[in-house]
């Protein structure tokens, strides 16, 4: 470095939980490198209590955001996907870094980000219309059938695709009105925490998602066992072993579990079919009468 | 739906007659209920309009201490305050009254007195309203005997909760009986339903009947020790009660909000709804309170802001 | 005495130009063969600006342009970029919004309250809403695949001019169609300003065009031949003559036309809520609104508690410049108009219906009709029969039920209706038995872009809004 060099003001990684950013209580970090082993960061190793803390602000989240009206749900997620948009090349960096791309191609995966997380936001006031039925009972009853956000789900993110792959998980969790808390990729953590910069300054009220960096292997039985999480996806687990453990841990409390790699989510139409596990039906009677 | 009162005898003759009648308020449907107040709450009250609202609302406060920290000596300056809530300003109103614990209305009542600002007690244990109808009211006559004009008491919310309305109603009237002051007019008695505990409009209405019905001079909102204490829906809901109150029986009773309403904009939204629901009558300090502190700085500023055409800030408004 | 000093809304947000050309192929070009007309204000009769009265030539050019469009570049734009495009609609709309709440209330005479407050907001939500369904068509429950029209021709109103835009143009850019929209003749402003939205959105060329101009022009769009559907809002009149003319031919039609609704009052009602409803069933617009509660059924038990309220309630009701963001009923539209709901009024009077209306000092200039209620009104009268379409509530009585709902369905309209009863049972009981496409519980005159809104019988046929919405638009 030359003398007339200005030297970079560096970023420092943490976590993201209850609309904050904290370092692990742990106080452990880790190295993230690029594509071709250089430095990139230390990164915030979340630990058990992490995950702890990040559920119980989910779980404060999920009364505000699953009471949201759809339509609101439906502008505050756009709102992120303009605030994506804003953050383009930021994003097109750190996905070049981390995954090894080049820059169109990086460009391609942003896009189809931000495209992905569109497409979600449109869902919200629209899941019901799609999801939901009046059903014909053979007598004087009014029977209609609603979804429901099943309450908070743990995502572990997609390993390899750290960005598209993690809006693919993320967004169809949200925009039905659960809260979330991810693991992200291990090795390629960055572009998610700049996703956690754009949801904390976007209108995603502080605590709908937390996001941890780290060692799912480490977290992921925590928040499998957890009593206070009601889902779980294993999309991110390449470990058939673990998935088994922890879709074992998840019984405990019967919560609602997508096993590694189904649905998939790498597909041009991902369909319904990654939110309605997450979802809960609701079937109301009344009876018509004078 | 009818809201006729045949008799105000024989509705409260008894428990089931009591019960019927309340039963038989048309329901409150909270949708419509809280979209007719935000409608309300959106009219555009400018220039003259807006500073005759400002000096009405300052004229409406019960300027309010109500903490275990209280002092004569901090009675003693709120009620200057109240007296003369703008000391640079001859023309600004004084307030309604003061409103503090019973042990400490002497103190204010000696620094009120001749000035036309009253003092108003809360009692029956307040804010609970959990003890023994001996204790609530010796707690009453302790506060007439040291000079207040006006009493504040709580309802018996798990009473009433728990539909024993004749209870509830019953303790009214023996509270309005205590209030009476030899060679005066008796204390005015205001009736506070801690609209917050009662979870629902249909009961806002049910409470505010029962306790007109039992005598009440003003229905109060709330204690303001309880969340949400006073809200527009809810004042809206009381202001329908009074009106039809007067429109069954003749007789005019008055309203407070308590609690919760800090500044000038939430003032003149209330007397918006005032004026448009139970009527232009109501919007004096005789119908209309406003149990407050800090409103009334909000007000001053305001106040200040509409005379000098320049926004003023906190360090020109006493703080008491 | 809380007077409200007067809080006028400042018009100098919006410029308005003096004249106004139509919007065809994404800019404002001169009239081929029409002629100009003036639009004015109807609160002061002041004129707004010079407007053109399209042409057959021009519609055709309009035709073209959307033809061509179409064909080259909408059909051929994914979902997922049309999408991206109605956003931009709506978030331009939202950050508009103010502006063009004042042109609305300047050229339609309402009350700046609502076109601030309901027709901007829900023509922006419109867009949000159907912007979504660009790329999910094929979850729209109406087959895997579903393909556009073409293009469509729509004809929108003068009593939400803006809002009605939405809900025509934004389910038909959705589902993939391109359109040639006429706004009313009286209301042409919103639309022309509209236009200036799809150049900020960089929406392509064509993909929306705007011709003003009466019912000649509406007549030209309707018998044009390479329209491919029609969806009209409007007279039940001109809706039978869109009919007969499309008859025999491929093009698909949608009619949003008249109504009579009944909001029927039951004596265990939220009474408070319900003379709320009342009011805003028929007093909402100046009663400009389609499914307005323009009948009152009340059981007889509680006629004169709801009346007498229903007076009280209505003698609160501010009328006058509706600029003012206290004004709550503002003029009627059109001079015509005016004289239409003048003559049904006096036909009331000579029925032996009892007039009543809300004391309040009219305007001098502009035109203006006060709040009124008939009492004593049968089935038999005209005005429980015919849609006067302004702030005149005819009130009729029933004892049960039963009686309720034949009263309410004897009529050739079937647009909307009422209910008010705290009995849950009998709202499900009574919204089985009316023969109406929107019946509301406990609420009045709401919308939402996710609700499907539209006629039985004399009120046309098709759905606007919801999942339904987009069945007019795809085939």
């Amino acid at each position: 470095m030359s003398v007339s060099d200005r030297l970079d003001v560096r970023k420092t990684y943490k976590l993201y939980i209850g609309g904050a950013f904290p370092r692990s209580e742990s106080g452990r970090t880790y190295e993230a490198f690029d594509a071709k082993g250089t430095f990139l960061a230390n990164v915030a190793r979340a630990s058990r209590k992490d995950a702890r803390d990040a559920v119980s602000a989910a779980r404060k989240a999920f009364a505000g955001w699953s009471g949201a009206t759809p339509y609101n749900r439906g502008q505050v997620l756009y709102r992120v996907a303009e605030m994506l948009e804003g953050r383009r090349e930021q994003f097109i960096a750190e996905v070049m870094a981390g995954e090894g791309l080049r820059r169109s191609g990086a460009g391609d995966v942003v896009d189809r980000a931000i495209d992905r997380w569109v497409w979600y936001a449109g869902w919200a006031d629209k899941i019901a219309q799609v999801h939901g039925s009046a059903n014909a009972v053979a007598g004087p009853y009014f029977d209609f059938s609603l979804p429901e956000p099943t309450g908070i789900v743990a995502t572990i993110a997609p390993q390899e695709s750290s960005l598209f792959g993690l809006v693919s998980v993320l967004a169809p969790v949200i925009v039905t009105g659960n809260t979330a808390v991810v693991v992200t990729s291990y090795s390629r953590p960055l572009p998610a925490m700049t996703l956690a910069e754009v949801l904390a300054t976007s209108d995603v009220p502080g605590g709908v998602v937390n996001v941890l960096t780290g060692d799912s292997t480490e977290v992921g039985p925590w928040l499998a066992s957890h009593m206070d999480v009601n889902g779980i996806d294993l999309a991110g687990v390449s470990d058939p072993d673990l998935a088994t453990a922890l879709e074992e841990a998840a019984a405990d409390n019967l919560k609602r579990v997508l096993r590694p790699g189904l649905p998939a989510w790498d597909v041009a139409d991902p369909g319904i079919h990654r939110m309605t596990p997450f979802l809960e039906t609701k079937t109301v009677w009344h009876p018509i009468g004078v | 739906m009818s809201t006729s009162v045949a008799g105000v005898d024989d509705v409260t003759a008894s428990e089931p007659s009591l019960r019927r009648f309340l039963a038989g308020l048309p329901g409150v449907d909270q949708v419509g209920a809280e979209a007719r107040a935000a409608t309300l709450a959106t009219r555009s009250i400018k220039t003259t309009a807006k500073q005759q609202a400002l000096d009405t609302a300052i004229s409406m406060i019960d300027l309010t201490t109500l903490e275990g920290q209280d002092t004569p000596g901090k009675v003693r300056a709120l009620s200057a305050k109240a007296m003369r809530p703008d000391p640079t300003d001859s023309s600004c109103p004084s307030a309604a009254a003061v409103c503090v614990y019973p042990d400490l209305v002497s103190a204010a009542a000696s620094t009120v007195a001749g000035s036309g600002v009253l003092v108003a007690s809360v009692a029956t244990a307040f804010p609970s309203g959990r003890a023994a109808l001996d204790v609530k009211l010796a707690d009453t006559r302790d506060a007439i005997e040291a000079g207040a004009d006006e009493i504040d008491m709580v309802i018996d919310r798990g009473a009433f909760l728990t539909g024993r309305y004749s209870q509830v109603h019953d303790e009214i009237v023996t509270i309005k009986a205590a209030c009476g002051r030899p060679g005066r007019e008796p204390a005015h008695l205001k009736v506070i339903l801690e609209t917050g505990e009662l979870a629902t409009y249909d009961n806002v209405r049910r409470a505010s009947w029962l306790a007109m019905l039992a005598g009440a001079d003003f229905i109060k909102t709330s204690t303001g020790k309880i969340s949400p204490a006073a809200t527009l829906p809810v004042a809206l809901v009381m202001l329908e009660a009074v009106r039809d109150f007067r429109l069954a029986t003749g007789r005019m009773v008055g309203v407070k909000p308590a609690g919760g309403i800090r500044s000038a904009k939430d003032a003149i939204r209330h007397l918006v709804v005032v004026n448009e629901v139970a009527g232009p009558e109501w919007l004096s300090s005789r119908w209309f309170r406003f149990g407050a502190s800090s409103l009334l700085n909000d007000l001053l500023l305001q106040r200040t802001r509409m005379l000098t055409g320049r926004y003023s800030g906190p360090d020109y408004v006493t703080l008491d | 005495m809380f007077e409200y000093a007067p809080a006028p809304e400042s018009r100098s947000i919006v410029d308005i130009a003096s004249s106004y050309g139509l919007f065809i192929g994404g800019e404002f070009v001169d009239t081929r063969d029409g002629h100009t007309f003036k639009t004015i204000s109807p609160a002061s009769e002041e004129v707004l600006a010079e407007v053109t009265e399209a042409g057959p030539a021009d519609v055709d050019a309009a035709v073209a342009a959307a033809r061509r469009a179409y064909d080259r570049v909408w059909s051929k734009t994914p979902g997922r970029e049309r999408a991206k495009y109605l956003y931009r609609i709506a978030r331009i709309l939202a950050e508009r919004s103010r502006e063009f709440a004042v042109l609305e209330t300047l050229d339609n005479g309402k009350p700046i309250r609502e076109s601030r407050d309901v027709d901007v907001p829900l023509a922006s939500a419109w867009f949000f809403y159907y912007a979504g369904w660009a790329d999910k068509l094929a979850y729209a429950g109406l087959g895997s695949d579903p393909q556009p029209v073409g293009v469509a021709g729509q004809i929108i109103p003068w009593n939400f001019p803006l809002m009605m835009l939405a809900w025509k143009i934004a389910p038909a850019l959705a589902a993939g169609n391109t359109v040639v929209l006429k706004p009313a003749e009286t209301t042409p402003l919103t639309a022309l300003l509209f236009a200036s939205v799809c150049q900020q959105a960089e929406l392509p060329p064509g993909v929306v065009n705007i011709v003003t101009g009466a019912g000649a022009t509406g007549q030209a769009l309707v018998a044009h031949p390479d329209v491919d559907k029609i969806a009209f809002t409007g007279s039940t009149e001109v809706g039978k003559a869109i009919a007969r003319a499309v008859a025999g031919t491929d093009t698909k039609v949608t009619l949003e036309l008249g109504g009579k609704a009944a909001n029927v009052i039951f004596d265990d009602a939220p009474v408070d809520q319900a003379v709320e409803g009342i009011v805003n069933g028929i007093f909402f617009n100046q009663g400009h609104v389609c499914c307005a509660g323009s009948r009152l059924l009340v059981q007889e038990s509680v006629y004169d508690e709801v009346l007498e309220r229903l007076k009280r309630r209505m003698a609160t009701l501010r009328l006058g410049d509706p600029m003012d963001k206290n004004t709550d009923v503002g003029a009627i539209n059109s001079r015509e108009q005016l004289t239409r709901i003048r003559e049904l009024s006096e036909v009331g009077d000579a029925e032996g219906a009892q007039r009543w209306s809300a004391a309040c000092e009219l305007p001098e200039h502009g035109f203006w009709f006060p709040p009124t209620i008939f009492t004593g009104v049968t089935q038999a009268h005209r005005i429980a029969r015919e849609e006067i379409f302004g702030p005149v509530l005819s009130i009729l009585t029933f004892r049960t039920p039963a009686e309720a709902v034949e009263k309410a369905n004897n009529t050739p309209y079937g647009l909307s209706a009422g209910v008010w009863t705290e009995k849950g049972s009998r709202i499900l009981w009574m919204a089985d038995r009316l023969r109406a496409g929107v019946v509301w519980a406990n609420t009045f005159n709401r919308f939402d872009p996710t609700s499907p809104f539209g006629g039985y019988k004399e009120s046309g046929h098709g759905r606007e809004g919801g999942r339904h919405g987009l069945e007019a638009y795809l085939r």
